[in-house]
């Protein structure tokens, strides 16, 4: 699309015919996402939105940008591979609670480690929707939703600490009802220099009858006006600071990230936990041993001229292991 | 005097692992080479950091080899352990050199020989009314007729750390290792200033060492030159004939091949054989770029720069397929290394690669299994694998290296394969080629040609938008990267409709398969046959053999020896496993009387896939799978065996150390 048109959310839409369930949280953040890509002009050309498996994954077929969706579990490998060949892209990763969490753990572990310059979204609900409900790993150990024949037997995995203990430098959570909160979190994500997390709550209507819209919505929390106490609340509203400006810095921050990710049941924190810029890039880490890769990145290299003859020069490799 | 036998050596060093038996095996192996000799040498080691045995036989010879021998001419120790498992594999007129501080080393005092091997090596001493210690052993070989060679490695070590004001001796004892190869040549009489260069290669960048190493050696090579005349063995440099030689290791071919076939990202996780070809690029990771000649490179930007391959070590090889397959989404020349059980966790990323048609190559070296197997050993277990790989139908090219040249030519081919038909390559080497080293003429960057198939680079002109997966006549929709102005796509591991986008629609279903099964046709038709088959020696022999991979080398030598003894054999080497050359491969057997089956497996995985393919049935069977790969000796003799028809249906070869 030619860089002067204005695009608006509509433009990042694709004609596919959507089949998720009416109701269903993940309309709310493929909206956003379409916003955010629109508020920030980014060129579909230019953008890769790489997805796992499952309902969530579906988004990518649904947004005008390359869309990739991989396998179960591997959105982060698949995405990161395309990053690092082409650094210039703009590359957005997402999947479900499970696919990032239960068969794509230990990817995302190691996506922290690596701190590769993108985002990575999870739509997270408590329960495999694809496969009919079954818990997932962010369900919490003795819940029963009305899709587990008995209460969950596993305890659940805190995303915000495992990605702040994994080394990702920019841990956000939003709420797919929040519309704006979750635009601006999108955005803030995509800016940030280095890997970002945003875990992104959201009801599934379907089999997880527990954490509904409503219930995060606190319809069954009253006032003594009789108003809802809606649980989920915005870290900024209280004064919040995530960013560690200076390496002594790092400790309170992400002690204090820490903690407020711990809040759960009547008060469900929003935003951004923690953010450090201070950590090279995967990307910087590279140059340091490949002077020209941003410029040269692997898919950005020549390797042969017009006739199909290699450009790469072997003859110092070689000299190496002649014998005369 | 018995006959002189020049530049026809069979030499071995052992030792403990971490001891350098590697390093000195390479300065043996280059110094031989520096002089003009031939040189094949091959390397076995246990799944072990420290202490478990290693050793390196290396052959010398004037004329090209290419596999090893199970006799031993020259044994070079500094242990005790190679002695107890070697010396029995010395010939008559050979000899062995030795530490004269072990001689009273006993058998128990060895904790690292296993249980099978004591209770045989204690059986062969008794028997010969011997007791249990590297004297006695060493009495088997000179009672043979054997040449004993001590040299008092403790004394040599110490008038070198005299000489050098060196206040330990520890500091400097493995330097023994090189005691035992400057012993060596002075006992074959050899230029003892090939070694002196070949040291100063091996310590590159350590001039100091490499000095002291220089001189110290030196001690060792005069204390046995000329001491023993009656020692038939003799190496002598030939020079050359105006031909450019390199030596190196199969892994380092293989590297090399990809780099210069443009490879520019590759993911590994670390295992046992493969790690050593991405380790290797990982080195050498920045590549020179030649100064772009007519006609002019199309990037002109990019002249004066240089490229780089970006090798990641991933958490896991779930994580190295992906990623490769990402890469190669980018636009990357993408690859993966890795051996069995890694393959095993790349399954579900081949069938993605494969159902959205994304060119990547996977070397996989094998190794045996099943499971861990035996994580050091060699096998050519993974034919069927390689061919199965991925749930569903998954297309996908697979061809297989015979030697050092073929891996590293093959490793540019898998690239074209991978990006002109838009499929998974694999491309099959093993342990053995990985981790054997040989002289062989330098490459030829000249005869090498980069094709990247049918891509879309200036933008998408088209009318109607850009469709990924275009049904077209051949198979082949242009390809396009991700982030090439207007050529948006969607890639799924769902079945999908042109533009990429999930279907279960049952007509769209069968176009999209049938579409992706044609390209393998059209490789079929268009890859030549010089790429697809090698036949070797005598078209009308009534026996032909059929192999593939490594067991190349041994079977020409085989042939070779045989040759000598009037007995004509054909060799048809399969080089592309899929899509299978059926027609070539019907062509060349057709006549034979009997077909040979010659593999690296318990199954005779090859042979089967013959008899799928083409109906044809090999007659006879020579199959190893006890870790070690086949020598030219072995196979002359079950070769021998078939030709004169007194071989079984199925030979198995067990000769292992």
């Amino acid at each position: 699309m030619a860089s002067e048109q204005v695009l608006k959310a509509a433009d990042y839409a694709t004609e596919v015919h959507n089949d998720w369930c009416p109701g269903c949280g993940d309309f709310g953040i493929l909206r956003t996402i379409q916003m955010a890509l629109a508020e920030m002009q980014l060129d579909p050309s230019n953008v890769a939105i790489v997805s796992g498996i499952g309902c969530s994954a579906k988004t990518i077929h649904y947004v005008k940008a390359y869309g990739i969706h991989t396998l179960h579990g591997r959105v982060l490998p698949f995405a990161t591979g395309i990053k690092l060949a082409n650094p210039n892209l703009e590359v957005i990763c997402l999947g479900g609670d499970g696919d990032g969490l239960g068969i794509g753990a230990g990817h995302f572990v190691n996506s922290g480690r690596r701190d590769v310059n993108m985002l990575y979204m999870i739509f997270d609900n408590g329960v495999y929707g694809l496969t009919k409900g079954q818990a997932s790993p962010t369900l919490r150990l003795g819940v029963k939703t009305k899709s587990l024949p008995a209460p969950n037997l596993n305890e659940a995995v805190n995303p915000l600490w495992l990605a702040l203990a994994s080394g990702a430098t920019w841990v956000a959570r939003g709420y797919s009802y929040d519309i704006k909160g979750l635009v601006s979190l999108i955005r803030q994500g995509i800016e940030h220099k280095g890997y970002a997390f945003l875990d992104v709550l959201q009801p599934c209507p379907t089999y997880n009858n527990l954490n509904t819209k409503d219930w995060y919505g606190g319809e069954d929390l009253k006032d003594d006006k009789g108003r809802a106490m809606p649980r989920v609340y915005n870290l900024a509203s209280t004064g919040y600071n995530p960013v560690v400006q200076a390496p002594e810095d790092l400790d309170g921050k992400i002690t204090q990230a820490v903690s407020r990710a711990m809040e759960w049941g009547d008060r469900i924190p929003l935003g951004v936990f923690y953010k450090n810029e201070l950590v090279p890039t995967f990307e910087e880490r590279l140059t340091t041993r490949i002077p020209n890769y941003m410029k040269r990145p692997p898919a950005l290299q020549p390797i042969a001229d017009s006739e199909g003859r290699p450009l790469a020069d072997l003859t110092r490799l070689l000299d190496a292991l002649a014998v005369n | 005097m018995a006959e002189l036998k020049v530049n026809e050596l069979a030499w071995i060093i052992g030792g403990a692992q971490g001891s350098g038996v590697d390093s000195s095996a390479t300065a043996f192996a280059r110094a031989c080479a520096y002089g003009g000799l031939h040189v094949y040498g091959k390397r076995e080691y246990y799944s072990n950091i420290m202490g478990e045995h290693s050793y390196f036989q290396v052959r010398v010879c004037g004329s090209p080899i290419r596999s090893h021998v199970d006799a031993t001419n020259l044994l070079a120790t500094f242990d005790a352990e190679t002695i107890f498992r070697h010396t029995w594999h010395v010939v008559d007129d050979g000899a062995i050199i030795y530490d004269t501080n072990l001689t009273k080393t006993k058998l128990s005092d060895v904790p690292t020989i296993e249980a099978r091997l004591r209770q045989d090596l204690t059986t062969y001493l008794m028997a010969r009314g011997l007791g249990s210690t590297i004297e006695d052993m060493l009495k088997t070989a000179a009672d043979r007729g054997a040449t004993l060679v001590p040299i008092p490695y403790s004394q040599l070590l110490a008038a070198v750390a005299n000489e050098n004001n060196v206040d330990q001796l520890s500091k400097i004892a493995r330097m023994v290792n090189m005691f035992a190869v400057a012993g060596s040549f002075g006992l074959l009489g050899y230029d003892y200033e090939m070694l002196a260069k070949a040291l100063r290669a091996v310590f590159r960048g350590k001039a100091a060492v490499a000095e002291m190493n220089v001189k110290g050696a030196k001690k060792a090579y005069d204390a046995v030159k000329d001491a023993y005349p009656a020692f038939p063995y003799r190496l002598e440099s030939t020079g050359f004939n105006g031909d450019r030689r390199v030596l190196m290791t199969g892994a380092e071919a293989v590297g090399l091949g990809k780099v210069l076939g443009g490879m520019r990202f590759q993911t590994y996780y670390p295992i046992t054989p493969a790690s050593d070809e991405s380790e290797y690029v990982e080195e050498n990771q920045i590549v020179d770029v030649r100064e772009p000649s007519e006609p002019e490179v199309e990037d002109a930007t990019a002249a004066g720069e240089t490229g780089s391959v970006l090798v990641m070590q991933t958490e896991d090889e779930i994580a190295a397929i992906t990623m490769a397959v990402g890469a190669a989404l980018a636009g990357a020349r993408s690859a993966t290394a890795t051996s069995g059980p890694g393959f095993c966790l790349m399954m579900e990323g081949i069938g993605w690669a494969g159902i959205n048609e994304v060119p990547v190559v996977i070397t996989l070296y094998q190794r045996a299994g099943p499971s861990t197997g035996m994580p050091t050993r060699h096998e050519q277990g993974d034919l069927r694998f390689a061919l199965h790989a991925g749930h569903g139908d998954v297309p996908r090219i697979i061809l297989a290296s015979g030697d050092f040249e073929e891996g590293f030519y093959d490793g540019i081919r898998a690239f074209n394969y991978a990006e002109r038909y838009q499929m998974p390559v694999i491309h099959l080497v093993d342990k053995a080629l990985a981790n054997s080293n040989g002289t062989m003429p330098i490459f030829d960057p000249d005869r090498v040609r980069v094709d990247r198939g049918e891509l879309i680079t200036d933008g998408w002109q088209g009318h109607d938008p850009y469709k990924r997966f275009a049904l077209t006549e051949s198979g082949i929709s242009p390809r396009a990267f991700v982030g090439h102005p207007g050529t948006m796509f969607w890639n799924t591991g769902d079945e999908h409709d042109e533009k990429g986008h999930i279907t279960e629609d049952p007509v769209v279903r069968n176009l999209m398969m049938e579409k992706r099964f044609k390209k393998l046709e059209l490789a079929d038709r268009e890859i030549s046959e010089s790429e697809k088959i090698n036949f070797f020696g005598d078209r009308t022999a009534e026996v032909i053999v059929v192999s593939w991979g490594s067991t190349k080398g041994a079977i020409l030598d085989a042939m070779d020896a045989l040759e000598k003894e009037k007995i004509r054999l054909g060799f048809l080497q399969i080089r592309l496993i899929n899509p299978f050359p059926v027609e070539p491969v019907m062509r060349h057997l057709a006549r034979a009387k009997a077909i040979v089956n010659v593999e690296m497996n318990f199954g005779a995985q090859m042979g089967g896939l013959i008899r799928e393919m083409t109906g044809i049935e090999p007659t006879h069977r020579i199959l190893k799978y006890n870790g070690r790969p086949m020598s030219s000796t072995e196979l002359i003799a079950a070769l021998r065996a078939v030709a004169k028809g007194k071989a079984s249906k199925r030979q198995v070869l067990t000769v292992g150390v």
